[in-house]
């Protein structure tokens, strides 16, 4: 099963990934990270396909794809 | 001995750069200074370099930037118009640590002015010119023989420095014809590897060759640095001929062509006794301060002669904290000094020759 | 499990200083991913601009200078024709490459330089705080057209891809977006043709990039992509215009 590894700390949570996600499996979160940003986070895990359209519009190369 | 040939002196500028190893040029034409370029569009050729004639000046000193940070040895020239464009770039290079030669043929300024003969580019040359605080190292040649000799110094002191280095000749230097001999093989500085060029990262780290500094300490540590190589230049390379500084009551200073004319002028009150001698400044930064503390105080007085309205002046009167008169005879416009001329000021100061009568 | 995505070994493992949402971040990395691909890393030399990517050689992990503002192909000219077998690109904003480096580009395109030039396009100048740029659209509103741009009073949206598209010297001239994922995965496919081109030999390759400039347009970065998308490639169409 494809997944996406997202690193919090590096995401300034321009909320693109989540956007551009088809399966809806990325959401903002709640809560600040370090920087003072809402980083997104995975909500469905099992709906990636692996299409990698999250990690191709991240402009800070915050996601990993694994398939 | 190598053969003397007849050459003008903006081609034996060029020939004696390819001899140093220069192997990429550009330039924009303007005059006084198009026999470089001209030269340099087929010589540069032949030794297997580079000829670009660049869209600007900004573009030619902004190419020679790009050729000398692989490591080339690299030349502009222009004319003071064109130096002004330049000095943005000349200014990156400083910043960047970046060797590289900018010949200057002067012209009458300010503004587009004309092409006959000037050295009113004086202040701009070793001031700075560009933003930012660097100085370059300016060379005044005074002979077409110089003109080949010190364009070879030049690369040296570049690649040596890591800097640019200005040669500062006007439109005279450049186009009178002198016979000249290259005898000057290329020194070992010219063959030794740079190792902070960029040419790809194969093998190494991958380097940055830049001028932002945003850190404020870094950059005042980046700028003390540079002062500290300044100082080490104005140490070692201050350059200048000195004639009859043993007994001499009055010094004519006066550099490149104007030495030329103070010169004779000096041969001439020799003969008939008088204590008259010169200095002629080679490097006009580093300014030869050594000499002028080391004459000070033998000498009564000092004129300075410059085809500008009073540039040098100031660092002579600085090299000598002003401890002697300091006086000025300069022409501007195009209009050179005359032997005459300047023995007439050397009278209205002193009395000095015996043509006093003349003056009415 | 493999990795199928990750970061471009060219790139450095760095935050960059870009704001949230900034295409220069995308254009950076896919800039790396196609000198991964094409093996030319080490005989790579990169030219930064001035303008918001000035300090891009701080996550490019290869050769790079950086020029004075709108210098970059002069520069560029300079190292390409000392090392001819080098490869060397240059990256420039719209006020680096469309206003102050006008002559600089057009030239280096003129003599067709052997060179790979990255324009990115996002209408305003970002460093120094969302001034039109000579890319800006007419009634756009930035920290210089506070009413908007007007085409009487600052003339009309300069279209470079079209401009070098008449001049012989250009190998290729290519427009692309980075406004949604297949857009990127298209400027990829861009921007390795251009550094292809120079591998060849086959002279001046340029890709326009429009990309997305929240902070300065003001707008939240899910809209800006909008804007790119919608708005910017009707003044400025995509596609290959050499």
């Amino acid at each position: 099963m494809p997944k996406i590894k997202i690193d919090p700390e590096k995401c300034k949570g321009c909320g693109l990934c989540v956007l551009y996600c088809q399966k809806g499996c990325i959401k903002q979160s709640k809560l600040l990270n370090k920087k003072g940003a809402y980083p997104v986070e995975i909500i469905e895990k099992d709906g990636c396909t692996g299409c990698s359209f999250c990690a191709i519009i991240c402009p800070d190369l915050c996601i990993t794809v694994y398939k | 001995m190598a053969k003397k040939v007849l050459m003008c002196g903006n081609e034996a500028l060029a020939e004696a750069a390819i001899i140093a190893g220069c192997r990429f040029y550009a330039g924009y034409p303007i005059t006084p200074q198009n026999e470089i370029p001209a030269y340099m569009s087929k010589r540069m050729l032949e030794a297997g370099g580079v000829f670009l004639q660049s869209e600007s000046e900004l573009a030619a000193i902004n190419m020679v930037f790009g050729s000398s940070l692989t490591g080339a040895r690299a030349m502009t020239s222009s004319s003071s118009p064109g130096i002004s464009l330049k000095q943005e770039g000349i200014s990156y290079l400083a910043a960047c640590e970046l060797p590289a030669v900018i010949v200057n043929i002067m012209r009458g300024g300010p503004g587009l002015g004309n092409i006959a003969p000037s050295q009113s580019d004086y202040f701009q040359a070793v001031k700075g010119g560009g933003h930012g605080d660097y100085h370059q190292i300016v060379i005044a040649p005074a002979s077409v023989q110089e003109m080949a000799d010190l364009t070879m110094l030049s690369f040296d002191l570049a690649d040596k420095y890591r800097m640019p280095v200005m040669i500062l000749g006007d439109g005279i230097l450049g186009q009178m014809m002198e016979p000249v001999e290259f005898s000057l093989q290329p020194s070992a500085f010219s063959l030794q590897p740079k190792d902070w060029i960029l040419d790809g990262c194969k093998g190494r780290k991958p380097r940055v060759i830049k001028s932002l500094i945003l850190n404020e300490t870094e950059l005042e540590n980046f700028n003390l640095k540079l002062q500290k190589r300044y100082r080490e230049i104005k140490d070692k390379e201050q350059r200048c001929e000195v004639l009859y500084g043993e007994d001499s009551e009055i010094m004519l200073v006066a550099y490149g062509t104007t030495s030329r004319v103070a010169r004779s002028v000096v041969e001439k009150l020799r003969k008939i006794g008088k204590k008259i001698g010169i200095i002629r400044p080679i490097t006009l930064w580093p300014f030869p301060e050594r000499t002028f503390k080391k004459l000070e105080k033998s000498v009564k007085s000092f004129l300075v002669v410059e085809m500008s309205c009073g540039q040098m002046i100031e660092d002579v009167k600085l090299a000598i904290d002003c401890a002697k008169p300091v006086h000025f005879y300069g022409r501007t416009g195009g209009k050179i000094p005359d032997e005459d001329e300047i023995i007439k000021e050397l009278d209205a100061i002193s009395g000095f020759s015996d043509r006093r009568s003349d003056r009415g | 499990m493999d990795k199928i995505f990750e970061k471009p070994e060219s790139i450095r493992d760095k935050e960059t200083h870009y704001c949230p949402g900034c295409g220069h971040g995308i254009v950076h990395r896919v800039i790396c991913e196609v000198v991964d691909d094409l093996g030319i890393r080490e005989k790579l030399i990169g030219i930064a601009p001035v303008g918001c990517a000035v300090i891009a050689y701080d996550y490019w992990d290869f050769d790079v200078t950086e020029a004075a503002h709108g210098r970059v192909p002069a520069v560029a000219t300079g190292i390409k024709r000392s090392l001819p077998d080098r490869i060397v690109f240059g990256y420039q904003g719209d006020g680096d490459l469309g206003a102050i480096g006008t002559a600089e580009i057009i030239h280096a395109a003129n003599r067709g330089e052997n060179i790979t030039i990255i324009f990115v396009n996002n209408t305003v100048y970002g460093m120094t705080g969302g001034q039109m740029a000579p890319t800006t659209l007419i009634k756009q509103k930035t920290a210089t057209t506070p009413s908007g741009r007007e085409q009487k009073t600052h003339g009309f949206p300069l279209k470079v891809c079209e401009l070098l598209s008449v001049l012989p010297g250009v190998a290729y001239a290519e427009r692309v977006s980075v406004h949604n994922p297949q857009n990127v995965l298209k400027a990829k496919k861009a921007i390795k043709k251009a550094f292809e081109n120079q591998i060849k030999g086959l002279g001046f390759s340029i890709v326009e990039v429009l990309s997305p400039c929240p902070t300065y347009l003001g707008l939240s970065s899910k809209d800006a992509v909008k804007w790119v998308g919608e708005e910017l490639v009707k003044e400025y169409p995509l596609g290959v215009f050499r």
